[in-house]
């Protein structure tokens, strides 16, 4: 493991940036930590810490000069992954048909990624799983882009909002990064302790200017993620969940709930793994002109599940129903992992704060057990 | 159809600024191609030359507020094959509504020198009241962009892509950080629909629901959230009674908390 000293930090982003990479990590934006573009180790959010609860987010500044001390984004990188509104094809009309144009893909830039949480991986992984999968069926297998370069950033602050612990997700990365840091801040030093998970991140990390970490040095590295995970106070207890929440469809707490969700679509809009999308068609005034888009979508829009003669579920009851079991059980027998990583975005990020956590506590101590 | 082989276009004006009709002259760049899909043939604000109808697609804007309204729609309806109400007003009643809360002789009175030439109804209504509508486009006033997307699909015979989810799906998908959660700022966007691209929570403004209520709004739990977070109950009867304050899901938050 490496020791790469703070002031040498800004290497790392020039390194990327020589080699190619559009270079994406979070900044201190409008009131939220945004993923976006940066340029240089100063456009990171030094200095802020983000406080999180139930309907809650507050940005502010911590007072110490940590690049990385908040928990995770406001919304998850899959919108650079899997864009909220992409085109499909564009289209011409000719004589009784249609001539598609510019049929092939736009090329999109070598993406580097710094600052990436172990619940945000493990999200990217799952959802790479699902689109994947979806592929797969549609017997259409997609090209896949060149993954983006991982730089993990280790989480020692987490949020009141977090569970990663429940999700054995987190707070230390265990693979999918092509460099993990763990930033460590002490009385007068501020470094990071460097580690490759690849070949192309051993090959960038043996340019910054680094030196061996000593073995006290990963120890408190270590340290640092135990406390992280220590501090960690929000569960959910994951045991036979799958089944619990089978057994419970009709359970009088999807009432209450309901009476309290906004069927707003915040929730499944900032998850890091909810990848529901819609297709629209559009055309110009003319007629001689179309396009085809991929758009986000959430299973909490009446339209979402609109079929001939209506809407599946037409209750905010049965669309909440359809998100949390979807998420926790039937995510499992789709894709073989939960669907929930433990970030606690959409606890956050709920105008009226219904966490998931408490909601499937409230069914697993008073169960309603019958037939599904 | 017309000699021109084109449908016919109306645009017609009931209680209303004439925002949302100007929105159609304001499509600028795409007026020609329009105008050359289908014939404008009733369009006062365009033109003084009116082409007798029936008419194909009628665009109806501005609520019902006079006895003499509530007729004249009926002839609009029997006019046109198609009919779309554009904007707050023909949707859900208007900022005008605000009537329906008060006694509007009262207003007469205080406002009109001669209140005896005033003939108005008690309260001011949606279209949709008084005749059948084929599709509501909301706003006050209305997207251009949602506007030509109306139209376009009526010429192409699909569906109109019109989401009628909430402002925060917006804002998520712009990326907007939610100003609710971030900033405490009291905001609409979660029982309100789409339409604007989240206009104000981009210029860190909460919503002040132009759109009017989104498809199974829960405004009982966003008012009930605004309270406890230390919002008086006068604060929420005026967030409620806006633009789309006689729309139903606002209407009933803005009574019960008046009570």
């Amino acid at each position: 493991m490496k020791i790469i000293e703070r002031s040498n930090f800004g290497r790392l982003i020039e390194l990327l940036k020589e080699a190619g990479y559009e270079v994406y990590g979070p900044r201190a934006l409008d009131g939220g930590l945004v993923y976006d573009h940066i340029e240089k180790d100063s456009d990171l959010p030094e200095g802020y810490k983000d406080q999180q609860g139930k309907g809650l987010y507050r940005l502010e500044k911590s007072g110490d000069p940590y690049l990385f001390g908040f928990a995770v984004g406001s919304q998850s990188w899959k919108k650079f992954l899997h864009p909220a509104e992409q085109r499909l094809w564009k289209a011409k009309k000719t004589g009784n048909g249609f001539t598609l144009l510019d049929p092939e893909p736009e090329p999109r830039p070598r993406m580097a990624f710094i600052g990436v949480r172990a619940c945000e991986i493990s999200a990217m992984t799952i959802q790479q799983k699902v689109y994947e999968q979806a592929a797969a069926l549609s017997g259409n297998p997609a090209t896949p882009d060149a993954p983006p370069f991982i730089v993990a950033v280790n989480c020692t602050h987490p949020s009141n909002n977090c569970f990663c612990t429940s999700m054995d997700t987190g707070p230390r990365v265990r693979s999918g990064f092509d460099i993990s840091l763990t930033e460590i801040l002490e009385d007068h030093s501020h470094y990071f302790i460097g580690e490759s998970g690849s070949e192309r991140g051993a090959d960038l990390l043996a340019q910054i200017p680094s030196r061996q970490a000593t073995e006290a040095e990963i120890s408190r590295g270590k340290a640092a993620t135990d406390k992280a995970a220590q501090s960690i106070s929000r569960s959910l207890d994951t045991h036979g969940l799958k089944e619990l929440l089978y057994q419970n469809y009709n359970h009088p707490s999807w009432e209450a709930v309901a009476d309290r969700c906004l069927s707003c679509g915040n929730c499944t809009m900032v998850c890091p793994t909810c990848f529901c999308s819609s297709v629209e068609d559009t055309i110009d005034v003319t007629g001689q002109y179309a396009e085809r888009w991929n758009k986000w979508d959430s299973c909490f829009s009446i339209d979402f599940s609109y079929i001939h003669g209506g809407p599946v579920r037409n209750s905010v009851k049965s669309r909440y129903r359809q998100w949390m079991t979807h998420k926790l059980a039937t995510w499992i027998d789709q894709f073989g992992t939960s669907g929930c990583v433990g970030c606690g975005r959409c606890i956050t990020w709920c105008p009226v704060g219904i966490d998931i956590t408490e909601e499937a506590s409230t069914i697993r101590n008073s169960p309603k057990t019958q037939e599904p | 159809m017309p000699k021109s082989g084109k449908p016919k276009l109306a645009v017609w004006k009931f209680a209303s600024c004439d925002g949302c009709q100007l929105s159609l002259l304001d499509c600028e760049d795409q007026l020609l191609s329009i105008a050359g899909k289908i014939e404008i043939a009733n369009f006062a604000e365009a033109s003084s030359a009116i082409v007798k109808g029936p008419y194909d697609l009628s665009l109806v804007e501005g609520s019902i507020t006079t006895e003499h309204d509530e007729e004249r729609i009926h002839q609009v309806r029997k006019a046109s094959r198609f009919l779309v109400t554009i904007g707050a007003c023909a949707t859900s009643g208007g900022i005008q509504a605000l009537r329906n809360f008060s006694d509007v002789k009262e207003f007469i009175s205080l406002v009109y020198a001669r209140p005896q030439y005033i003939s108005t109804l008690r309260k001011s209504t949606a279209i949709a009241d008084h005749v059948k509508v084929d599709f509501e486009l909301r706003g006050c006033p209305v997207s251009k962009d949602q506007l030509l997307e109306v139209i376009t699909a009526y010429l192409g015979k699909k569906k109109p892509n019109i989401p009628n989810y909430s402002v925060c799906m917006e804002c998520k998908l712009r990326g907007v950080v939610c100003v609710m959660v971030s900033q405490g700022k009291i905001c609409m966007g979660p029982v309100t629909q789409a339409g604007c691209h989240a206009l104000c929570p981009s210029c860190n403004r909460g919503c002040y629901s132009c759109f009017g209520p989104k498809e199974t709004a829960n405004s009982s739990s966003l008012a009930g959230w605004f309270l406890q977070k230390g919002a008086s109950r006068e604060e929420i009867v005026r967030l409620f009674r806006g633009f789309n304050g006689n729309a139903d899901a606002f209407r009933k938050e803005s009574e019960y908390y008046e009570e």
